[in-house]
């Protein structure tokens, strides 16, 4: 009984990564006709996107510096998401911590090693706040976390702006940008030749400590429990508010501390004048991660690969950098297919049956 | 105050619930349906591209229309085919659509213009605006209700069509019947994933319009994001009209009420990023006022049921 379980496991382990495989090499053959439909030097194009991010050690470290936000991201939406709760405020969440951080970085004179810390953990804190709301909501009367969520991202977004624009403002520099901030809260460059900086190492701690939350400890088991079915887990005596509350809580506070680390990290000023473009892809790095913590470097690398490969071809070539959010909705969308390659799945459960009967 | 209550302020109501109405009517169809259609944001951005590009290519309204309602659809059959054949989670799948729309559009855009921002170089056509005879001569009234654009009411109409449909047609009863039990509904007969294939088709006609709305009548062209969330708040206006054409009707302009008083506030000198919060934070306080009335509603029903109960 026990070793027939472990075979379906096994069954169903290979067919994930046969799935996954099929799915992302999918997106690629899209990718490929997307290229040969709109370029005149299809195979020029190519080459920058799947070639570029490793052409030189610049451009990888562009991939490193560009996959410690989407690991933030990736992290944020996976503990959201686990407790089942549809929260999308992870991007409301990283533009108002990094507003949060250029401010704190701005007002407060505090020493060397202090100050990022206690910038982090401000946005960290603002963050969770925000996407505590549309949990508090759905607790309470049952609104769509999903719609107030969404909606919350647009008032964050605004909200950081404003401060920014009507208090914090550079007016003597060029483009719209806050005033430099005080040197002591930017974080140190890790690796010189590259603007790879000290948020490699927090990111890294981040997910080692998410993944001992969400795996080791009892919170985050009746997380998982409550993600699972809420009602098994609130007869079973888990206190279900109170995980979703924590649960948004530190999946915004994670998201929060992500734009801080961005601001403080890549830049000396505050410079975001919308909402970055891979302010949404926590998602879609959750989803590659099967909102395993463990696994959401590794998405969020793939994905800042894309990206950077395809800011190479847009550079270089004439198709333009939007191109990878049709890749990516498309990965998001088969990945989560259930019935996709559902056939091949039986096929595989029965082979393995029939051979060891 | 008092230059809230003029006739072109009533006007402008009018004019930004336009968009938010047609993609409410589109979600009333699907929550009708026992499905959650959170692509509508995508399908109205796609219509409001493929509208401006076809029209401006084939200097033609009337196939602009029917390419805006086909970019459209094609989103909305996108979301059908993943989420009734391929199981995907429909609410991810709304979620991956709207994030593909994004940007997919800004890359056919640049790859049919050149451009990345708007579609300035398009000679692309708008829906005409419509005087009504009589009542454009009555003195308010005239002011607040004619000239309106011709997909204003179209969107009128609609909310009339989807009333007429959902429950004078047998096909808006098995709709309907989809919606409140899949299982009975199989068990007599109907065919359950087709029933849902069609409400999402006919919410991404019915979405694209106010897509279309954007581009080819508000805007004179496609703008990078120009929806903006109004599918979202359309996805507000029906859960508080508690799909119900008119308590939906009612929920959106409610909505456009509420952008309109926004765009007062613009001349008083009130920063302009909190004018732009102004639509998102009524959705919000709005579905939670309503969430509060529901959840009372739903503990008086319990209590009087208890009591007759007690009482027997």
């Amino acid at each position: 009984m026990l070793k027939g379980l472990f075979k379906k496991g096994t069954v169903d382990q290979r067919f994930e990564v046969i799935r996954f495989a099929v799915a992302i090499f999918l997106a690629i053959v899209m990718a490929f006709i997307l290229i040969l439909l709109v370029s005149k030097e299809p195979f020029e194009a190519l080459g920058y996107l799947f070639l570029g991010p490793i052409s030189k050690f610049r451009k990888f470290g562009n991939v490193i510096e560009t996959a410690i936000p989407l690991t933030f991201l990736g992290l944020s939406v996976s503990i959201m998401f686990s407790a089942n709760q549809f929260n999308m405020g992870s991007s409301g969440a990283l533009f108002i911590g990094g507003t949060i951080a250029a401010i704190v970085g701005l007002v407060l004179p505090l020493p060397f090693g202090i100050h990022p810390i206690v910038a982090m953990l401000a946005a960290g804190v603002v963050g969770g706040l925000l996407t505590s709301i549309p949990a508090i909501v759905k607790l309470k009367w049952g609104a769509s976390e999903l719609v107030s969520s969404l909606m919350l991202n647009f008032v964050a977004l605004n909200l950081g702006l404003y401060l920014i624009l009507n208090h914090f403002r550079d007016l003597t520099a060029g483009s719209l940008s806050s005033l430099p901030l005080l040197e002591t809260v930017l974080l140190p460059t890790l690796v010189s030749g590259t603007r790879i900086h000290f948020g490699l190492i927090i990111v890294i701690i981040m997910v080692i400590l998410a993944w001992l939350f969400l795996a080791k400890t009892k919170w985050g088991y009746a997380l998982r429990m409550t993600g699972m079915n809420i009602n098994f887990a609130k007869y079973s005596g888990i206190s279900t508010a109170a995980v979703v509350l924590y649960s948004q809580f530190i999946g915004g506070f994670l998201a929060g501390m992500g734009g801080a680390v961005e601001i403080i990290g890549m830049y000396d000023r505050f410079k975001w004048q919308f909402m970055p473009s891979y302010a949404f892809d926590g998602v879609i790095v959750a989803v590659l991660a099967k909102k395993n913590p463990l696994y959401v470097p590794i998405a969020a690398v793939l994905l800042a690969y894309i990206r950077v490969g395809a800011d190479t071809m847009s550079v270089n070539s004439d198709v333009s950098y939007e191109m990878i959010s049709i890749i990516q909705g498309f990965i998001i969308i088969m990945i989560a297919a259930n019935a996709f390659l559902k056939q091949y799945r039986q096929r595989m459960v029965v082979k393995e049956a029939t051979q060891h009967d | 105050m008092i230059n809230l209550l003029t006739p072109e302020f009533f006007f402008t109501v009018i004019r930004v619930t336009t968009p938010i109405l047609f993609a409410a009517m589109a979600a009333v169809i699907c929550n009708k349906a026992g499905v959650v259609n959170i692509a509508l944001e995508g399908i109205m951005l796609t219509a409001a591209l493929t509208g401006v590009l076809v029209s401006g290519f084939t200097q033609s309204l009337v196939l602009g229309a029917i390419g805006g309602i086909v970019g459209g659809v094609f989103i909305a059959f996108l979301l059908a085919y993943f989420a009734l054949y391929l199981k995907t989670d429909i609410v991810l799948g709304g979620i991956a659509l709207n994030l593909l729309t994004v940007g997919g559009t800004v890359f056919v855009m640049f790859a049919v213009t050149g451009d990345k921002g708007a579609t300035n170089s398009v000679r692309s056509l708008q829906f005409p605006a419509v005087n009504i005879p009589f009542i454009e001569d009555i003195p308010i009234l005239g002011t607040v209700l004619s000239g309106h654009n011709f997909l204003t009411y179209l969107a009128i109409l609609m909310v009339f069509l989807v009333f007429f449909l959902l429950y004078k047609t047998t096909f808006g009863l098995r709709l309907r019947a989809v919606g409140e039990n899949p299982d009975a509904a199989s068990s007599v007969g109907i065919d359950v994933s087709k029933v849902k294939l069609y409400a999402l088709l006919l919410s991404g006609v019915i979405a694209s319009f106010g897509g279309m709305y954007m581009s080819m009548a508000y805007l004179k062209l496609f703008t990078t994001n120009m929806v903006s969330g109004r599918g979202y708040i359309a996805l507000a206006a029906a859960a508080m009209g508690q799909a119900n054409p008119i308590g939906t009707t009612i929920a959106s302009l409610l909505f456009g009420f509420m952008e309109s008083v926004g765009y007062q506030l613009q001349s008083r000198g009130i920063p302009s990023q909190f004018i732009n919060m102004v639509p998102y934070i009524s959705t919000i306080v709005g579905l939670v006022l309503y969430s509060m009335y529901r959840q009372n509603q739903l503990k008086r029903k319990k209590e009087i049921k208890l009591h007759e109960e007690a009482k027997s």
